[in-house]
């Protein structure tokens, strides 16, 4: 890839994200994190949240899978931020799953004399943004 | 519970040395739904000129969030942890990181802002080599819940 080639809104992409409560005990076994708000339904209740929410990081860490797989090489991920503004509730149905949440993402800008590209990622839960200012930025060849 | 206001400024030096496995990188690869076969299959990432198996973007969340654990269980904190809920995250990434780094983080809390009854904790995890070599910054924001919040 060359950054020559790329132009500043130019759609790199969009992925559908099926997320299952099995997923969340997943991660959180491969995480770390094991805070009982991303498993445990009594708990997350007892804690005034609407049910067992989406580690922000589950969601963070499945969205950038766009922008390694469009550059091609994980490492070239320099750097990636994001805001979390709403929690994603995952409801239990046996498997099936219970949250599905739409990314997509577009160049942002392109710094030639860095030699990156910053992608934009646009994370959506019925419509409504969960991961705001989602940016990562690229070391393109 | 209300969150210690000295807290801000403070630092916790590096403490147990992470060891970054194969299948501490395919596990979390496969958690994130992460496909590439540079986090699965070591010739794969070699040919990408990587020493060993490349971590997702956001794997240093591991070592960071250990990190953060120093400062969310010590007692003179006034944190409690079924209230934090993150709020922020970026990752600054000064080299990859791969399988066999034998990694270690120092904390800094570098803002402490109180928010209703609780309050948005920054803290930064400057993670390094034992060596000493600069491998990623992660900058967290937690929000610590005040009751009704």
């Amino acid at each position: 890839m060359n950054l020559a080639e790329l132009t500043v809104g130019q759609d790199i992409g969009s992925r559908r994200l099926e997320i299952s409560r099995a997923d969340l005990v997943k991660y959180a076994g491969a995480s770390g994190d094991f805070n009982p708000i991303h498993w445990n339904e009594r708990f997350a209740r007892e804690v005034d949240l609407p049910g067992v929410i989406a580690h922000g990081m589950f969601t963070m860490g499945s969205a950038v899978q766009l922008v390694t797989d469009w550059a091609g090489d994980p490492a070239a991920v320099v750097s990636y931020g994001t805001r979390f503004t709403k929690p994603v509730p995952v409801a239990d149905l046996d498997g099936a799953p219970g949250a599905v949440v739409e990314v997509s993402g577009t160049i942002g800008a392109l710094d030639a004399a860095a030699g990156t590209a910053r992608i934009d990622l646009n994370v959506t839960l019925d419509g409504q943004k969960v991961l705001v200012k989602a940016q990562a930025t690229v070391r393109v060849a | 519970m209300t969150i210690n206001p000295h807290l801000q400024g403070r630092s916790y030096p590096a403490g147990d040395v992470y060891s970054v496995g194969r299948e501490s990188i395919r596990e979390f690869a496969r958690a994130v739904k992460a496909g590439h076969p540079a986090h699965f299959d070591v010739a794969a990432a070699r040919e990408l000129g990587h020493a060993d198996l490349v971590a997702p973007p956001t794997y240093a969340i591991i070592v960071a969030q250990r990190a953060d654990a120093r400062l969310i269980n010590d007692p003179e904190s006034g944190i409690d942890f079924s209230r934090v809920v993150h709020a922020e995250q970026k990752f600054t990434h000064h080299r990859p990181i791969t399988a066999g780094d034998e990694l270690v983080a120092e904390l800094h809390v570098d803002t402490v802002r109180a928010m209703g009854g609780g309050a948005m904790i920054t803290t930064r995890a400057e993670i390094s080599t034992v060596d000493g070599d600069a491998v990623a910054t992660t900058v967290s924001a937690i929000l610590v819940r005040g009751e009704g919040q």
